[in-house]
């Protein structure tokens, strides 16, 4: 499914070259700046046909002009937006075919569900009867029928989200593109909906790109999640990917719970931190003398049975159910978290413990 | 999946940065052409010697000369201030009584400040020679229930001017206060009171501090306005009350003297424009807007804040002197009544010309001996007055829909840009209304005189479209501001392009806001009288126009149902602006 991708920041290439881009959706060097502050830097990226990518990242990353960017809203500084192939950075929003579904869903209030759900059909032209068979099968899609003479005050957050929705895949864009759909949505309806959108997603067969600022939300719903930060891309790759190897300390810290050790290296397999020195995953090469190493809660173990170990004291213990959540402070008072399932061993609060981890499951990152 | 070749990056211009904007620019000509010429026209004829074309000082050497010009600036000076003062006064207790009334309510009592702001000044005018005069209603009233024994002089005389000019600018006044008023935090006023002080005191140091602003930009509106008034000082006021507006009147319409005229408009735009260079240096001109003051530091804002904290200790000692003599529950009502009392003064005189319209007497006797319907028929069957209601009616049509569509489109265009000009746009399409009417009525006659447009509807239309704009744009912003402009982003990604996005979707939306604006354009162009005096000429006369030549010559009591007719007109507009502006 996911495309080879280039998730490099270089625009330098001669503008001229003869390139073959592909995909369903490709951007190239597409760069963002108002006057001396940077909104995007000049990015990368391609979309496959039926790929459901996440653009993942902090408030002020970038990820929302990123958006604007690929539907038009917002005029590029440099760079282009191809998509089926075709070069539309010059072409005007409403002639994009993108599907944009808002954050607070802008449902036009003068026009009924229905009515909202045919504009964009009515805007194409088609034929009185086709827009009514569509608009109905839409609204069967999203489980909303029996409202289609309501207005949009008289629906639900929820049912409104629904509208929304059926008003960008009513019309089958080649791309949909989703900027925080349900952060209006309180956490239930959120998730409820989250498993809405990937049925539509499996059903309609459409290409989306989908902004959020919740990584579980990421995690959870995307072939491939685009992970940002500082107007840039931080990291491409599928959830599993990004979760067991990230590629650098913020995205190990932006996504999930990491225990993260920075310190230098000592030429060959380990590094020496704050905190004594750690065997370096099997072949992990550093790139430079400083070295951070990254182990997530759930690979840590009690006890002293592995290569790498660190003291601590337990501050804090979180019941979760399928999990418990323990969060020790080592010597110099930085919090360490570990993950215990059902089976193990709780220590008490202020015990003393040693937690280890075994070389491999540590990950290097720059 | 089909692939294409790199080609160099599109040339993008500059194109959509200017975008929107636009949509400005035919407004921009518009007030270009029919505002900033003809009044800089004026001021330069100022300089020019009228024979031989040269320049010359001599218009203000004239005025030099002797101390009459000068005694009329002093006195056009001395009433515009007195009446800034005097509608604060009464305005400030109405505004703040009203900003705290709950918001249904609030929309009710604000038509009692509106229909009087929207009814035309010769009406009120007229109901105040009815009101005020020797044999008028205070007269026969006082003199038939035997308090005094002769007529008192309340008409002619400072007094009556005073009491014209007051009334017809509160209602400018609280209209200005009033948005500062109900945006200001009303628990700030409960935080003082849990940390110690009466509520004389934190009214004073907190709520009246806050409001200032607005109490500063009501000061300068109707000092503004008021420097340019000629139609309460020619009707209320004696010869001790004659204003600048009046001189520029007589230069213009009876000697032609150009370059005098030029001169004395010269005199009153500088004082107008002065006080609002004083305005903006102290207050900033941004709070007109609904901006935010900026804050003063040093000296000035310390001597404020000690005065303040007098005033506030003062009022706080007073007020619980008053509870203590009067009690509670009286002191409670002092607000209320004397609200009603205002409201009262605004809307009674207008009302009572109600009556004598159906007088079946000869005279404008009150009450009236009988009733009857003979002035009505004496109105209707008057080609003179018919021809000047049709008139009105067409000029006011066509000047709703100009000045609806140019404000719209500035409106627009304002906000869709994000250009750090928009202030300055914004405040240039306001410079009609700060611009004393009588300066822009006599730059109009002079460059209609020379187009063929003098004594012509279209020449009355353009006029009145320039002084209408202001209000149209004012509606249309305030309600374009509320407006989320993602629906119409929404619009352009399902496919509508910019015509269908605004016809399918932004229209329908602020329909309700273009209606008011049409019908706020539509009383201001049927009201009025300054562009229709020096434009419309001979026979060829609006109504507004017609009952100033008739109050000139003879009051009779076709005027009183020629202004039932004008006032319930206006009214009815206001009422169905209001309607639509709320839905």
């Amino acid at each position: 499914m996911p495309m080879a991708t280039s998730a490099d920041m270089t625009a330098t290439e001669p503008k001229t070259a003869k390139l073959v881009v592909e995909g369903k959706l490709v951007i190239e060097g597409l760069g963002k700046r108002y006057g001396a502050t940077t909104a995007l830097e000049p990015s990368s990226l391609s979309v496959a046909e039926g790929e459901f990518l996440t653009l993942l990242g902090p408030s002020g990353s970038g990820k929302t002009t990123l958006l604007q960017l690929i539907c038009g809203l917002v005029e590029a500084s440099e760079g282009r937006v191809v998509i089926d192939g075709r070069d539309q950075s010059a072409t005007p929003v409403h002639q994009r075919d993108i599907g944009l579904v808002f954050q607070h869903y802008a449902l036009f209030p003068h026009l009924t569900v229905a009515e909202n759900i045919a504009f964009p059909l009515k805007m194409r032209g088609r034929p009185g009867s086709e827009v009514a068979s569509r608009v109905s099968a839409t609204l069967e899609m999203v489980h909303l029928g029996h409202l289609a003479g309501r207005f949009p005050r008289e629906l639900s957050g929820g049912q409104q989200q629904r509208v929304a929705l059926a008003r960008c895949f009513v019309y089958q864009p080649s791309i949909i593109l989703m900027d925080e759909p349900l952060g209006a949505l309180d956490k239930k309806l959120r998730e409820h909906m989250q498993i809405e959108i990937k049925r539509l997603h499996r059903e309609s067969g459409a290409t989306i790109v989908y902004v959020t600022h919740d990584q579980e939300e990421a995690l959870a719903m995307s072939d491939r999640i685009c992970l940002m930060n500082h107007a840039r891309i931080e990291q491409l790759g599928t959830p599993r990917e990004i979760y067991e190897r990230p590629r650098t300390a913020f995205a190990a810290d932006f996504i999930g719970i990491s225990n993260i050790f920075r310190g230098r290296w000592d030429g060959n397999g380990a590094i020496d931190t704050a905190h004594g020195r750690f065997a370096l995953p099997s072949g992990a090469r550093c790139q430079s003398k400083d070295a951070t190493l990254v182990i997530r809660p759930e690979n840590l173990r009690l006890g002293a049975r592995d290569d790498n170990a660190v003291n601590g004291r337990v501050s804090e213990v979180v019941y979760a159910g399928s999990e418990t959540r323990v969060i020790a402070a080592l010597d110099d008072g930085s919090p360490l978290v570990l993950r215990l399932g059902p089976d193990d061993l709780v220590p008490a609060i202020d015990e003393r413990i040693v937690a280890g981890w075994s070389r491999d499951k540590a990950v290097l990152v720059a | 999946m089909s692939a294409v070749p790199l080609s160099s990056a599109p040339a993008r211009a500059r194109k959509l940065r200017f975008g929107a904007l636009w949509l400005a620019v035919p407004g921009l000509l518009f007030l270009a052409v029919f505002f900033v010429y003809p009044v800089a026209q004026l001021l330069g004829l100022s300089i020019v010697d009228p024979e031989s074309g040269a320049f010359s000082a001599g218009a203000y050497q004239r005025i030099a000369a002797t101390d009459v010009y000068l005694r009329v600036l002093g006195i056009t000076f001395r009433i515009a201030g007195w009446t800034a003062v005097w509608s604060l006064l009464i305005g400030y207790p109405l505004a703040y009584w009203i900003a705290r009334l709950p918001d249904l309510f609030r929309g009710r009592m604000l038509l009692f400040v509106m229909v009087p702001f929207w009814t035309s000044y010769l009406v009120k005018t007229f109901a105040w020679m009815i009101v005020l005069g020797r044999s008028g209603i205070i007269n026969s009233l006082a003199t038939g229930s035997g308090i005094v024994d002769r007529p008192l002089p309340l008409l002619h005389n400072q007094f009556g001017v005073m009491v014209g000019m007051v009334h017809a600018m509160v209602p400018l006044a609280v209209m200005t206060m009033l948005p500062v008023m109900t945006g200001i935090d009303r628990r700030l006023v409960q935080a003082a009171q849990t940390l110690g002080a009466a509520p004389a005191r934190a009214f004073w140091l907190v709520y009246f501090k806050l409001s200032l602003p607005g109490v500063a930009a009501a000061g300068l509106l109707v000092f503004i306005s008021s420097l340019g008034f000629f139609i309460v000082p020619a009707f209320l006021g004696g010869r001790q009350e004659t204003m600048l507006a009046q001189l520029i009147i007589t230069q213009v319409q009876e000697l032609l003297n150009w370059s005098f005229a030029g001169a004395l408009s010269a005199m009153m735009l500088a004082a107008a424009l002065i006080s609002c260079v004083i305005y903006d240096r102290l207050f900033g001109l941004s709070t007109i807007a609904g901006g935010s003051a900026q804050v003063g530091t040093g000296r000035i804002r310390n001597l404020g804040l000690a005065v303040l904290g007098v005033v506030a200790t003062a009022a706080a000692r007073l007020g619980a002197l008053a509870q203590a003599l009067l009690g509670k529950r009286i002191c409670a009502m002092l607000l209320p009544g004397f609200c009603w009392l205002v409201i009262a003064f605004l809307v009674l005189p207008t009302l009572l010309v109600i009556p004598l319209a159906f007088t079946s007497s000869q005279f404008l006797e009150f009450p009236p001996p009988g009733y009857g319907l003979s002035w009505f028929e004496a109105y209707f069957s008057s080609p003179l007055w018919i021809q000047a209601t049709i008139r009105s009616f067409a000029v006011a049509f066509v000047t709703a829909i100009a000045a609806t569509a140019i404000g719209g489109f500035t409106a627009l265009a304002l906000a869709n840009s994000r250009t750090r000009w928009g202030g300055l746009i914004f405040a240039f399409f306001l410079a009609p209304m700060i611009v004393p009417r009588i300066v822009i009525a006599v730059g109009l006659f002079y460059l209609f005189a020379r187009l063929g447009l003098i004594a012509t509807d279209l020449g009355l239309v353009i006029g009145h479209t320039v002084l209408a704009i202001p209000f149209t744009l004012v509606t249309i912003a305030a309600v374009l501001k509320t407006y989320d402009q993602r629906l119409d982003q929404a619009a352009a990604t399902l496919g509508a392009n910019r015509l269908r996005t605004l016809t399918g979707v932004t229209i329908p939306l602020v329909k309700g806001g273009l209606i008011a604006a049409f019908l706020f354009a539509f009383i201001t162009s049927f009201d009025e009288l300054t562009i229709a005096i020096f434009v419309s000429g001979g026979i060829k006369t609006t109504l507004p126009k017609q009952m100033w030549d008739d109050m000139i010559l003879q009051l009779n009591p076709t005027l009183a149902a020629v202004s039932v007719v004008v006032f319930v007109v206006a009214t009815v507009m206001l009422l169905l602006a209001e309607r639509f502006r709320s839905s």
